[in-house]
């Protein structure tokens, strides 16, 4: 894979996939409201389970690539808008 | 004193899970269990919040086998969790992962380096009569409802879910995607495993990936034991599965479409199981055959007017069933809908009551009023909530609620309103929520 890992390419894609979190979870927000270093869980957009499947849904067929719990910590990922972003930009394959 | 064996569909070398490094038989279980018991700390009732299916199997054994409860609540929010220590002081939570217990003394799971497997003689029996589990509900008032499930019945249980899938004699590896403290897997994942003799994988795969490994992890056949939530995101990844032989679907009704495409991409007949937490499982169908379901052995319904009683086989105490029910004959029946008051989203089960009762507790609020909007065809419906709370802003609101509330039932959106449509009784009629509805939140999309 040849894709920069840059901490601008990670910026660069936040937007993207902010708009991606808003859309599949029809959330009450608009996508640049997302911050992007808050919790995605608990205090911040109070996302559960549910929503993690649903992202990671679209996540995988936007960027065509599976999530697995036990290759990366599942917590870390989606801990805010930047880390799941960069796991983005480090896994996709399109 | 009547007793049941602790295992009573496998022998002491059988397997009884499936782990990463390998089978675990009934032996290494109940030493672990022994081990376990000697090392918890005194007290009546034991909050078990292991994730890992054979951690939380051997909590289970221990606190059989030394005399302790095991509690499940619905909910592990912060308000329910204290609830439940307010009536069980001396209760102590054991955990295998981080887990906020909300003043409850807790324990992680420790090394059982002294279990001797090889000491394991024989399969305890406990009396049937023993108080083994105590699994609740969310209660319309705000209290969580408690449901005792003593163990004759806990054994007739897994009994009557093995006769009806026809696993007696012919074990399938159990992979189930839901957690094994609540009703469902705790019955199709745990019980069925004890008391039906399929052994369960210890893991609970989250991502369609982890449910491939899973299942490619254990022997054939194969038993998935999911939910139409879960089933819908499987076929959406399109990833492919390990042959499975058969699949569980409960906690929500599954459309027969969804059904159909299920068993056509994964060669397996899906059925559905249905039940409540007040009264265990207690009927199944194919859904691909229709819509009728089947009574397990044992089990009786009894209607007076509208209302329909489940009672008999391993039900405790009759149960008043929210749903309205059509009988067939004595061992069949249809389901015509759903009470209005109960929402049930992912599996977890509450009242509109409950919901306006916790919203409306939080100080600032005048009126409010949860809503939950029709079905819109694709990912899950979430609910709505309106609320009159003059100086309060939405992000205040909301994490008041999360305190309050399991994360599945916090509103989406909140929309705060200055007078909620009641009528002149004070009531609030469903098609006024609707329009309500449709104005705020449906044209702002």
């Amino acid at each position: 894979m040849t894709s920069n890992t840059s901490p601008e390419a990670v910026s660069l894609l936040m937007p993207e996939v902010a708009g991606l979190i808003v859309e599949a979870l029809n959330l009450d927000m608009a996508p640049e409201d997302i911050e992007p270093d808050a919790p995605l869980f608990g205090d911040g957009l109070g996302l559960d389970s549910i929503d993690v499947l649903e992202v990671a849904l679209v996540i995988s067929k936007r960027y065509g690539f599976q999530l697995r719990s036990d290759s990366e910590d599942n917590v870390r990922i989606f801990s805010s808008l930047r880390a799941l972003s960069a796991h983005i930009v480090a896994q996709r394959t399109q | 004193m009547t007793v049941q064996p602790l295992i009573t569909a496998l022998g002491l070398d059988d397997v009884v899970a499936w782990l990463p490094d390998g089978p675990r038989r009934v032996r290494d279980l109940l030493a672990d269990a022994r081990s376990l018991a000697t090392q918890l700390p005194q007290g009546g009732y034991l909050l078990n919040v292991c994730q890992d299916r054979y951690r939380f199997a051997v909590g289970f054994c221990a606190g059989l086998l030394s005399g302790r409860v095991s509690l499940q609540p619905a909910s592990q929010s912060v308000e329910t969790l204290s609830r439940v220590i307010d009536e069980f002081p001396d209760l102590i939570c054991l955990r295998d992962a981080p887990f906020e217990a909300g003043g409850i003394p807790t324990m992680d799971f420790p090394s059982l380096a002294d279990a001797d497997p090889a000491a394991v003689t024989s399969i305890p029996a406990i009396a049937e009569d023993r108080l083994a589990a105590i699994l609740f509900t969310s209660g319309s008032t705000g209290l969580p409802q408690a449901h005792r499930k003593h163990w004759g019945k806990l054994v007739r249980n897994g009994a009557a879910e093995a006769r009806r899938l026809g696993f007696v004699g012919h074990h399938h590896a159990i992979v189930g995607t839901v957690p094994v403290q609540h009703s469902y897997g705790f019955e199709s994942t745990f019980l069925l495993t004890l008391h039906g003799g399929s052994p369960f994988w210890a893991g609970k795969p989250f991502y369609p990936q982890d449910v491939a490994a899973a299942l490619a992890a254990v022997p054939s056949p194969r038993l998935l034991v999911t939910t139409p939530f879960h089933l819908a995101n499987l076929m959406a990844s399109g990833i492919d599965l390990p042959p499975v032989a058969m699949i569980l679907s409960a906690t929500a009704p599954l459309s027969r479409e969804l059904a159909q495409s299920v068993e056509e991409r994964y060669g397996a007949p899906v059925h559905e199981i249905y039940g409540a937490t007040e009264c265990g499982q207690l009927a199944s169908r194919r859904t691909t055959n229709g819509e009728v379901w089947s009574l397990l052995e044992g089990v009786r319904l009894l209607q007076d007017g509208d209302e329909t009683r489940a009672e008999d086989g391993h039900v405790e105490v009759p149960v008043r069933l929210g749903d309205r029910i059509e009988l067939l004959g004595h061992d069949r029946f249809l389901l015509l809908g759903r009470e209005a008051d109960l929402v049930n989203l992912a599996g977890k089960r509450t009242s509109l009551a409950y919901l306006n009762h916790q919203v409306g507790a939080i100080p600032g609020v005048r009126d409010a009023a949860f809503f939950l909007p029709p079905e819109q065809g694709h990912g899950m419906t979430r609910l709505c909530a309106f609320v009159v709370a003059p100086g309060l802003d939405v992000a205040t609101l909301q994490a008041e609620l999360r305190r309050r509330l399991d994360p599945i039932f916090l509103p989406r959106p909140l929309v705060l309103v200055e007078s909620l449509p009641r009528n002149t009784t004070g009531k609030l009629p469903r098609q006024a929520l609707e329009t309500l509805y449709a104005d705020k939140v449906t044209h702002e999309h």
